[in-house]
């Protein structure tokens, strides 16, 4: 087998632009967006699908990144933590809440918990604490606590104003 | 971590996955979501030479009425069960099972399908379909088609019926409607595999993680049938399995739960009350 088929061009559309990049076929799509895109705010944590650091919006849903192929996201819309923006000083509503509401220590969870954030605000506008619990069930911080996290996004649900988070 | 080296072939059709299966054979796996073969893939537990990825298979991700049954295609995302309406209606605990797999990054990629072939004792959907009395849809390259109830699947640890040359294409499942049915898991973390799992369907009851496969709880299902309370019928919840002690649990502590566990679904399923 020759090395041209172990490769393949993949074209993906990353926060609105389009990529097209040639990877090898086990090429995982955390690292197309780390090292061939250059963008490294999508966090490679774990890496065994628990900690949800790498989340990232594929098609509208939170995926972990770290278990999807690149090749899986060609032809589809990839938007990650560089994508987000918004009305707050150019961060967008959970960008802000997680600002407002220290949602953060370390950092290092803060990409994926804003991704998976955003996907829940886009699907769910106002969910309750609990909800919110739920739904960042794949996202593991080991600072907070989790308690202002979940202030965090309920600040986002309460200053979106009905525009996209 | 990185797989292992593979090819990456796309198909559009079952025929042309089927063939795909026989010209590659063993070197081959099939990827529809890659939530259960990708990690072991990372974790180099899996080397297939080629990946024939069935998920642009059209039709194929619906859940439609068929007679008494549900049908659910193989490539449905446990996402897609888990809002779907028609599924709350008519199977309500296969809808609520699938809101429980893993986390939602999770359950927007994995499939049923995927789950099922994967045949692990300690996941929710091969625990709920034994409990539902649902028929596995099985096609092989010859044209074959074969059904299998869920409970003649599964014969072993990641281990089902299915031959190499075949493919699940779709589920049939009984519509229980407003049969009384409940789930319950014990997980160490929210997202983690079931430690034990019990589910409790029109009667029957099912274990997961209480063995190499599901395991009908036939002790305790006589136990109701018979007049049992739920806590007298729960007390044989352990009869005939084999659990195994890990860093989760000890096989005595899986006992334990199974008890607990099963009066609880007994009790809300509106059995031995």
């Amino acid at each position: 087998m020759s090395t041209q088929e172990w490769t393949k061009a993949v074209t993906v559309t990353v926060n609105g632009r389009r990529e097209t990049r040639e990877v090898e076929h086990r090429t995982l799509l955390v690292h197309l967006l780390r090292e061939q895109l250059r963008l490294t705010g999508t966090h490679i944590g774990c890496d065994t699908s628990n900690c949800g650091a790498c989340t990232v919006i594929l098609d509208g849903a939170a995926v972990k990144s770290c278990t999807v192929l690149a090749v899986q996201a060609h032809g589809h819309e990839v938007t990650t933590v560089e994508g987000l923006s918004g009305p707050f000083d150019g961060l967008s509503a959970v960008q802000e809440g997680f600002r407002q509401e220290h949602g953060l220590q370390c950092g290092y969870c803060t990409p994926g918990m804003l991704m998976a954030s955003t996907a829940l605000l886009s699907e769910q506008p106002d969910p309750s604490p609990e909800q919110v619990r739920h739904a960042l069930e794949g996202n593991i911080c080991r600072c907070t606590g989790y308690e202002m996290i979940v202030r965090s996004v309920r600040w986002a649900a309460e200053h979106s104003d009905g525009a996209t988070p | 971590m990185i797989p292992a080296p593979f090819r990456h072939i796309t198909v559009e059709t079952v025929e042309e996955a089927l063939a795909a299966l026989v010209e590659f054979g063993d070197e081959a796996r099939l990827l529809a979501g890659g939530h259960s073969l990708l990690p072991l893939m990372k974790l180099r537990l899996a080397t297939p030479a080629v990946l024939i990825d069935i998920s642009g298979i059209s039709g194929m991700d619906t859940v439609q009425v068929d007679g008494d049954h549900l049908l659910v295609g193989a490539l449905t995302r446990h996402r897609t069960l888990e809002l779907s309406d028609l599924v709350a209606r008519e199977a309500p605990l296969l809808g609520h099972v699938a809101g429980l797999v893993g986390d939602p990054q999770v359950r927007n990629r994995g499939t049923i399908g995927g789950s099922i072939a994967h045949a692990d004792p300690a996941a929710d959907l091969p625990c709920a379909l034994v409990a539902l009395d649902g028929v596995v849809g099985l096609r092989s390259v010859t044209g074959a088609q074969r059904e299998v109830r869920a409970e003649e699947f599964f014969t072993g640890f990641w281990s089902s019926v299915m031959e190499p040359d075949e493919m699940i294409t779709h589920f049939r499942i009984p519509r229980t409607g407003s049969a009384g049915w409940a789930y319950e898991k014990y997980t160490a973390r929210a997202q983690d595999w079931a430690t034990v799992a019990v589910a409790c369907v029109a009667g029957r009851v099912v274990l997961g993680a209480m063995s190499d496969t599901p395991l009908r709880a036939s002790a305790v299902e006589q136990a109701i049938a018979s007049g049992a309370t739920a806590a007298e019928a729960a007390l044989t919840a352990h009869e005939g399995t084999n659990p195994s002690g890990d860093l989760r649990a000890s096989a005595e502590y899986r006992a334990h739960l199974a008890t607990v566990l099963t009066e609880r679904v007994l009790l809300r399923s509106g059995y031995g009350i």
